[in-house]
């Protein structure tokens, strides 16, 4: 089925099994490996990639249901000689070890500083009315669908409470 | 994952009319929990019709003072809601406290409604599953049965439905717009969507073949505090062993039962003067212990008598 999603920027056409998740679209037929395939059920987040700017598993997704979507991966985030804020916070407090996970979780943590500067609620938000203020437990909470089987976790949220802390 | 056609309308009726003519076809919505069934070879549709391009993504004030939830609106859009969450916050609560995320980010009102079970034997093609093969049997009867119901089962299944956000839903007396196969429109509550297993645990919606849940309609608020409390094995991402909704006088529990569980005789006993434990032990002395579930009895009466003084900080322990 012929489809095309724009990747990164660029208007990419498929011709594909309407099988082919998101996730194999952007490896397989794409060749963009930084997006990782873990459990290939969303239990992991490790293929987290943002459509239209939101965090989703691609894995759970269909490529034939994002024909004319915006989808940025890991590639499209940043480079080795523009690195993304969020990028470079994983870098300088160490927050991987293997390194599987790690696009994931820079993807998950880039949509979810958006959704956090949008004031949407997480299950630990007292006050449903007030602004939301990005506490450890708030992070903790909101990348709950990223796991890291290395344990970076201190170091993962230290450096999204880096960049939260300059873009607040 | 077994070969299926694709199809994308932008029409309501056109996709009904599709899934309705096609024998094997299916709604796509989101996808997070149908995708997933269809890797595993439990869910196996031949024709998908993609619902996400209709025009059913809007929540609106309804004439009555409530909310009209289009299918289509995703669990973190409607958690986010400004009216949702200063109006509904059971709703906003239990639907955050579901899923990751990136889940919810997919996730649609009428998708999360119509989930399936996440009973470990309906997911395990090579075990005994009246869901999955009608008359095969039911593994988790004698099984591992610690997160089965203990309202409503079955001698043929005793599996729960693991929606948080339909357990809001119930507690506030919620309804949904469907439109049927021939194009019509109908309305029923949620409390009536689902079935209980009794012989034919297979069926688990009284929607007909082909029908569409088009929206979600919230009545007007109900005086009272609001509360939602889930208890499970994680801190966060993981479904629910048992959760409770409270939404001033009106209690629904989730994880408990093939469909979200209206605490019908513990609302009784809040109108009877019962205090918040009498009127939890009221619904709870119906449960039923299939040897590894038992644990949810206490839990949810305790869950509950807490939720409802929390609610109702004036009412009695």
């Amino acid at each position: 089925m012929k489809t095309t999603i724009t990747v990164n920027g660029q208007a990419r056409s498929l011709d594909l099994d309407t099988r082919t998740s998101l996730l194999d679209a952007l490896r397989e037929h794409l060749n963009l490996k930084g997006t990782k395939k873990g459990c290939d059920h969303g239990q992991c987040g490790a293929c987290t990639v943002l459509v239209n700017g939101e965090r989703i598993n691609s894995c759970l997704s269909l490529a034939v249901m994002h024909d004319g979507h915006e989808v940025t991966t890991i590639e499209g985030i940043g480079g080795e000689d523009s690195l993304h804020p969020m990028q470079q916070a994983f870098l300088t407090q160490d927050a991987f070890q293997c390194g599987y996970c790690t696009p994931g979780q820079i993807c998950s943590a880039v949509g979810m500083l958006k959704e956090a500067a949008e004031n949407w609620p997480s299950w630990v938000t007292d006050d449903l009315d007030g602004a939301v203020a990005l506490s450890d437990s708030e992070i903790r909470e909101r990348m709950s669908g990223n796991i890291c089987r290395c344990s970076a976790y201190p170091q993962i949220i230290a450096a999204i409470r880096d960049v939260a802390g300059e873009v607040a | 994952m077994r070969p299926f056609t694709y199809e994308r309308p932008t029409d309501v009726a056109a996709a009904v009319k599709a899934v309705a003519a096609t024998p094997g076809a299916k709604f796509l919505a989101g996808g997070t929990n149908l995708l997933d069934l269809m890797k595993l070879d439990i869910e196996q549709p031949t024709h998908l019709v993609d619902v996400n391009r209709l025009p059913l993504a809007g929540i609106e004030d309804t004439p009555q003072g409530g909310l009209r939830i289009g299918s289509m609106v995703t669990n973190s859009h409607l958690a986010a809601d400004a009216r949702v969450r200063s109006r509904y916050s059971v709703l906003t609560q239990a639907i955050v406290s579901g899923g990751s995320g990136q889940l919810r980010n997919k996730a649609t009102a009428g998708g999360n409604l119509l989930q399936r079970t996440r009973c470990a034997y309906f997911y395990d093609p090579s075990k005994p599953c009246n869901k999955r093969h009608p008359g095969s049997g039911c593994s988790a009867m004698e099984g591992l049965n610690r997160n089965s119901a203990i309202f409503g089962a079955s001698d043929a299944c005793i599996a729960t439905h693991p929606s948080d956000m339909a357990v809001a839903l119930t507690a506030l007396g919620a309804g949904v717009e469907t439109m049927t196969a021939d194009g019509a429109t109908r309305s029923l509550a949620v409390a009536d969507l689902h079935r209980l297993p009794g012989d034919t645990p297979h069926l688990e919606t009284n929607l007909a073949a082909g029908e569409l849940i088009t929206a979600v309609i919230l009545p007007p608020a109900p005086p009272g505090g609001q509360v939602y409390r889930k208890a499970r094995d994680r801190a966060s991402y993981a479904g629910g062993l048992a959760s409770v909704a409270v939404v001033g006088n009106q209690v629904a529990f989730g994880a408990v039962a093939h469909k979200p569980w209206r605490a019908e005789k513990t609302e009784a006993a809040l109108a009877g003067g019962a205090s918040a434990v009498e009127a939890a032990h009221a619904e709870l002395a119906g449960a039923q212990d299939n040897g590894k579930n038992g644990f949810k009895i206490a839990l949810v009466a305790r869950m509950t008598a807490d939720a409802l003084g929390q609610a109702s900080p004036g009412r009695g322990a």
